[in-house]
């Protein structure tokens, strides 16, 4: 996993990450790679997080399932650095402290989000987004006189092949169907070569088959790359899942294989009879 | 200072009251002889000296006609009918003159310039006469005539004036009126060669909120230009100057308050201003950069107004409140549904277009109205101020406009939160998907809050009208400021508006003295600006979910 | 979308064509042909086009800052002056002793408000060098300051349009000062020469017109350079979708500040082309009308396409120069109808409209 992680981060990666961390080294010799522990978030008096604690190990492949409004979107929220807890921490391996930094140092530290409503850059071509979520210097003047190696384009390529809009590629980003929106999506965020991948909703508007090849993509992915899926979808859960977590009502419910999860009484009444 | 022509109004009023009792008593006394009378009759005839003895003659005989005698021979309106040397009272109506009888107060009609003849004054007899008067409005019924009387008679009291005084001070029932008398006697008793006397009076008058105080005391302190200290006497400067310190901090508490209320009613009418934006902007989500036209449509209403009925100020300016809600809320319906409805969503457009919607107002009011400036009479109600003592007076159009700000707050709150047209608004403003669903016309409740909004700013323009100039320029003086009191108190927080409206305002008219009205101004817009970098949602955010989209 | 982007090019070559001619050919006969040749063109021309070609630069940057960035900036206008002010400042010490009051160090103004020294921070305006470096560091530093605030705090939409529009309006009250030293109310004019030469002549008139259009081609040059390169693309992103950008791992508040700043060093080269040109500089370009008509000139061309931005800046102007000229009163209604006709009606413009005319043609 380490010699792994040092691939991923070169040089340029200094910027302010925190500080109590040696430089570009995601520290998981002492177990899980994400840490959320006693988080709470509230909007107004309403807990959307009640006391969460949930473990992430290195290459695992979680999914989140939990009825609406179980905490499942602010859990990534908090993550990714989009709101802050009112209490509680949140690590990235053993010492990055994921509560100092904002949203662009949490996705250069190797976290990286798919949002639930597609978001792509409809002015841009495939190519061209793929091109952004690339993993470079990030900083303004590299990005000004940023022009692609042969390696990166190749990379390009092979991802567009991987999500297969090859065709698409000098299309605008705008005119892709809502799964192939999915597909470029999923496909941005393996350009970032992420150590940890949230992916919300993913398979949201594709086809059956569209459906089979994100499981298969998601499946293959896990032991590189840790792998959090909020999706509803039952089945697709039970295709793609070894450890499931329930959430409700702001906190882990259970956690376990989908069997265990879905013979549990406790999930069974929050979800059915409720 | 600007009392004053209310006071003198006041003495009118009296004067107008005194010639009515003279009609009312005028036949028992002219017949009997009478030492009043031969006083009287020594204003018509002799050299001046022994005519100013006939004033000092008539002062000293107690006749309720008197004061409306005297103050007619000041005024020049006191003359000799030529036939028969009666004394009369005439006013000058350009043709000729309206007389009625000075000793009965009958009217006589109008009568020529060659039938009467003028009582003349030297500006000696014009001294004694504005002292008598001064004596005798000492014991009017009008405590503020009285008071008026005190102030005028402090100005240059001899022996026989002070005595007046004294005698009135122990009478004196209005407490106003005994503390100016007072102060008048202290003064004098600095002047007194008796050094304990003195000592007194400083002591005493230190309690007194007197600009006359204040003033004397500073000039004990002073030097004059040979280094001399106008007062010789060591122990009374410092007991002068001990007392000072006592007036000053009183001063500076009064000009505190004063300060306070500056504040308030700037941020009346910043609040005003903005109140209305705060629902387009702050419910709808909605940028009207014409806000500031719709306000000058009010502002203008209320010149029409008063164009329309001249002589009632007062009726007109109520009027002109409906009229302005109206005309600026069915201008504001017509730029909702002619442009807005078009543009939801899309915020910044909005704010482009309502720009040119502005533009078009502002022109449509210089090609009808001229682009000059146009004054709006202000209603006697509201003009002048409120003494409350030399130190701290509130002006009247100010305090009005305070009290306005507050209804027209509390109105507004009690629409949205009891009518049914309020909970729809907030219904859509909280989600619009949600309440077109729940079956709410989210287009007419769209309009009808655009109309609310805007008709407010027409009631605020009302307001203006009354404190600065109706020019086609007026509202593009507060979009500026408006938006920075809605962004400041938080979007979609009316509360909000109304504490960040009168801090700014307050906050304004603290930095004035020290920077000067144009960079307080500058301050406070930088203050603002770094301020909602610290916090982007105001000072009273909305939370929660909604807050992030 | 080839054909599209094949119109663009057409399009966009035709304006280049087009500024060129004025930039070169202009001058060129203004100085060559005597007055009553047909192929004159007179001093009165030669103004106003130089003039309209620094707003068509002004325009172009606040196209970079909106039409690409999303940022709608009601204050540009304030950038524009402030490069302005630092021409008009080498100018006022241009003068020398040829003032009313003949001072050879202070400016008229100075003097009549009785002042005995320069203050410090019209230093070095006696250089060109220092003033050019001024005319872009000024608006340049002012956008910093402002920019780092507001883009760190995640001041967006139309709050950011507010407080760019509340800057303005704040240095428009503060230039009016006397105090602050740069002419109040009347601001810096009487200039008499550039350089050692005749701001006044009609040789140094036409040669403006042509740095005018020089900067132009070559500031538009450099736009499209920008805004096809990675970082044109950031930029793009930001402008729909902001926080996705975020997730990306991009610093969006240094992208938005670096063109932001970018952008006002622009308008601040505008601002000092304009003001020799005019022949005066006072706080009224200061004034958010004027921030808010350099909006229109974009918004009517076409945002986010910068040759629909000189079309714009170029169009209205001529417009406002023409219906003044005519019927000063109808020149506001024309303006109010033209943002209400161009944001209603006309999303993209005129360029916009081109366009789906090219399209309809070409389906």
């Amino acid at each position: 996993m380490n010699t792994y992680a040092e691939n991923l981060f070169d040089e340029n990666d200094k910027i302010s990450l925190g500080h109590l961390f040696v430089e570009g080294q995601v520290d998981t010799r002492h177990g899980p790679i994400l840490y959320m522990e006693d988080v709470s978030v509230s909007f107004d008096g309403f807990k959307a997080l009640n006391k969460l604690s949930l473990y992430i190990d290195a290459g695992e492949l979680r999914c989140l399932i939990g009825p609406n409004g179980a905490g499942k979107t602010t859990l990534m929220d908090v993550i990714t650095g989009k709101t802050r807890p009112d209490t509680g921490s949140v690590f990235f391996g053993q010492t990055i402290d994921l509560l100092q930094m904002d949203e662009p140092a949490i996705a250069q530290a190797g976290i990286c989000r798919k949002f639930q409503k597609p978001s792509v850059f409809d002015a841009l071509t495939v190519f061209e987004n793929l091109e952004l979520a690339l993993k470079a210097d990030k900083r303004t003047w590299p990005t000004l006189f940023f022009r692609l190696t042969g390696e990166q384009r190749d990379r390009i390529n092979h991802i567009l092949e991987t999500v297969g809009l090859s065709a698409l590629q000098q299309a605008r980003a705008g005119i892709l169907s809502h799964g192939q929106k999915q597909w470029l999506e999923i496909g941005m965020l393996l350009m970032q070569e992420p150590k940890v991948m949230l992916v919300d909703e993913p398979i949201a508007g594709m086809t059956h088959q569209e459906i089979e090849r994100t499981a298969e993509l998601l499946v293959s992915l896990q032991g590189q790359q840790s792998i959090v899926v909020v999706e509803h979808d039952m089945e697709f859960v039970r295709s793609i899942a070894r450890k499931v977590t329930v959430l409700h009502e702001g906190s882990v419910l259970t956690e376990g294989t989908m069997d265990e999860v879905q013979n549990d009484p406790r999930v069974i009444q929050v979800y059915l009879g409720g | 200072m600007n009392s004053l022509p209310l006071i003198r109004h006041f003495k009118w009023l009296a004067v107008l009251m005194l010639v009515c009792s003279l009609a009312a008593h005028g036949g028992q006394d002219t017949a009997v002889a009478h030492p009043w009378l031969d006083a009287l009759d020594g204003l018509k005839q002799g050299s001046m000296p022994e005519r100013e003895q006939a004033i000092i003659k008539l002062g000293d005989i107690k006749d309720s006609r008197n004061l409306g005698i005297l103050q007619a021979l000041l005024d020049g309106k006191l003359f000799i009918a030529k036939a028969d040397a009666r004394l009369l009272i005439a006013t000058d109506n350009h043709q000729g003159f309206d007389a009625r009888d000075a000793l009965s107060g009958e009217t006589l009609g109008a009568m020529g310039h060659d039938a009467i003849t003028k009582i003349n004054l030297t500006n000696k007899m014009r001294g004694t006469l504005r002292k008598i008067i001064g004596q005798l409005e000492l014991t009017a019924d009008d405590p503020a005539v009285r008071l008026a009387a005190v102030k005028a008679m402090a100005k240059a009291a001899d022996e026989k004036d002070l005595a007046l005084l004294r005698a009135r001070a122990e009478q004196e029932q209005d407490g106003d009126v005994r503390q100016a008398i007072n102060v008048a006697l202290l003064l004098r008793d600095m002047d007194s060669d008796d050094k304990a006397v003195r000592v007194m009076a400083i002591e005493a008058l230190k309690a007194y909120n007197s600009q006359d105080v204040a003033n004397r005391l500073n000039a004990m302190v002073e030097k004059d230009e040979n280094g001399e200290f106008l007062e010789a006497d060591a122990d009374i400067r410092n007991l002068a100057k001990a007392s000072l310190i006592n007036i000053n901090a009183r001063l500076q508490w009064y000009s505190a308050i004063e300060t306070v209320f500056f504040g308030l009613s700037l941020g009346a009418v910043l609040v005003l201003a903005a109140i209305g934006l705060a629902i387009t902007f702050g419910v709808m989500g909605v940028i009207n950069m014409a806000h500031g036209e719709l306000m000058m449509l009010g502002a203008y209403t209320t010149y029409v107004m008063q164009q329309l009925m001249p002589n009632y100020l007062g009726v007109s300016l109520l009027l002109s409140i409906p009229a302005a809600f109206v005309i600026s809320a069915l201008v504001g319906i017509a730029i909702e549904r002619g442009i807005i409805r078009f543009l939801y969503g899309r915020p910044l457009e909005t704010l482009l277009a309502t720009f040119g919607v502005s533009l078009i107002l502002q022109q449509s009011v210089r090609s009808i109205f001229s682009p000059l400036n146009r004054s709006v009479a202000t209603p006697e109600w509201m003009s002048g101020s409120w003494q409350i003592n030399d130190f701290l007076s509130l002006t009247w159009n100010r305090f009005y406009i305070l009290v306005f700000c507050l209804l027209v707050f509390v109105m507004l709150l009690q629409i949205l939160k009891r009518t049914k047209l309020g909970l729809e608004v907030r219904a859509v403003a909280q989600n619009r998907k949600m309440a077109r669903a729940m079956g709410i016309p989210t287009d007419k409740v769209d309009a009808m809050t655009f109309g609310l909004g805007s008709g407010i700013a027409g009631v605020a323009g009302v307001a203006l009208s009354q404190i600065t100039n109706v020019g086609p320029n007026l509202g593009q003086a507060y979009i500026v400021d408006s938006f920075m009191v809605v962004v400041f108190g938080g979007v979609g927080n009316l509360l909000g508006t109304l504490v960040a409206g009168f801090s700014l305002g307050i906050a304004n008219k603290f930095l004035e003295p020290f920077a000067g009205a144009v960079l307080a101004k500058i301050l406070v817009l930088v203050f603002i600006i770094l301020f909602i970098q610290k916090r982007p949602r105001g000072l009273f955010p909305q939370k929660g979910r909604a807050a992030d989209s | 979308m080839k054909l599209i982007a094949l119109g663009q090019d057409k399009t966009c070559t035709a304006v280049l064509m087009a500024l060129a001619a004025v930039t070169f050919i202009i001058p060129f006969c203004n100085l060559v042909f005597p007055a009553d040749s047909p192929l004159h063109f007179s001093a009165y021309t030669v103004s106003v086009l130089g003039k309209y070609l620094t707003f068509a630069l002004l325009g172009l940057s606040l196209d970079l800052v909106w039409g690409y960035c999303g940022i709608l900036a009601l204050g540009h206008g304030a950038f524009f002056a402030l490069g302005g002010y630092a021409m008009g400042m080498y100018l006022m010490r241009q003068i020398g002793t040829r003032g009313v009051y003949g001072d050879p160090l202070l400016p008229d103004f100075m003097v009549f408000l009785n002042w005995k020294e320069l203050p410090w921070y019209w230093h070095g305006f006696d250089h060109f060098g220092f003033a050019l470096l001024m005319v872009v560091l000024a608006p340049g530093a002012l956008a910093f300051v402002f920019g780092w605030l507001a883009f760190r705090s995640r001041v967006t939409g139309v709050y950011l349009s507010i407080m760019t529009q509340a800057l303005t309006y704040a240095l428009l009250l503060a230039f009016f000062r006397n105090e602050m030293g740069f002419g109040g109310n009347n601001g810096l004019t009487d200039f008499k020469d550039l350089l050692g030469f005749n701001i006044q002549s009609e040789a140094v008139r036409a040669v403006l017109l042509m740095l005018s259009g020089m900067a132009l081609i070559a500031a538009f040059l450099l736009c499209r350079w920008l805004v096809n390169t990675k970082l044109g693309r950031v930029v793009t992103a930001i402008r729909d979708q902001e926080s996705r950008v975020r997730f990306l791992g991009y610093r969006v508040e240094m992208f938005k500040l670096w063109i932001f700043v970018f952008a006002a060093m622009l308008a601040g080269i505008a601002g000092a082309l304009y003001v020799p040109q005019v022949g005066i500089i006072n706080p009224s370009e200061f004034s958010p009308l004027n921030s808010l008509e350099i909006v229109i000139w974009v918004a009517m061309g076409g945002r986010g396409t910068l040759y629909g931005a000189i079309i714009g800046a170029v169009l209205v102007n001529y417009g406002k120069t023409v219906l003044t000229g005519l019927l000063p009163e109808i020149w506001l209604f024309t303006l109010g109808a033209v943002f209400i006709v161009v944001t209603v009606l006309l999303p993209d413009g005129i360029v916009g409209l081109m366009r789906r005319r090219l399209q309809g043609q070409q389906a």
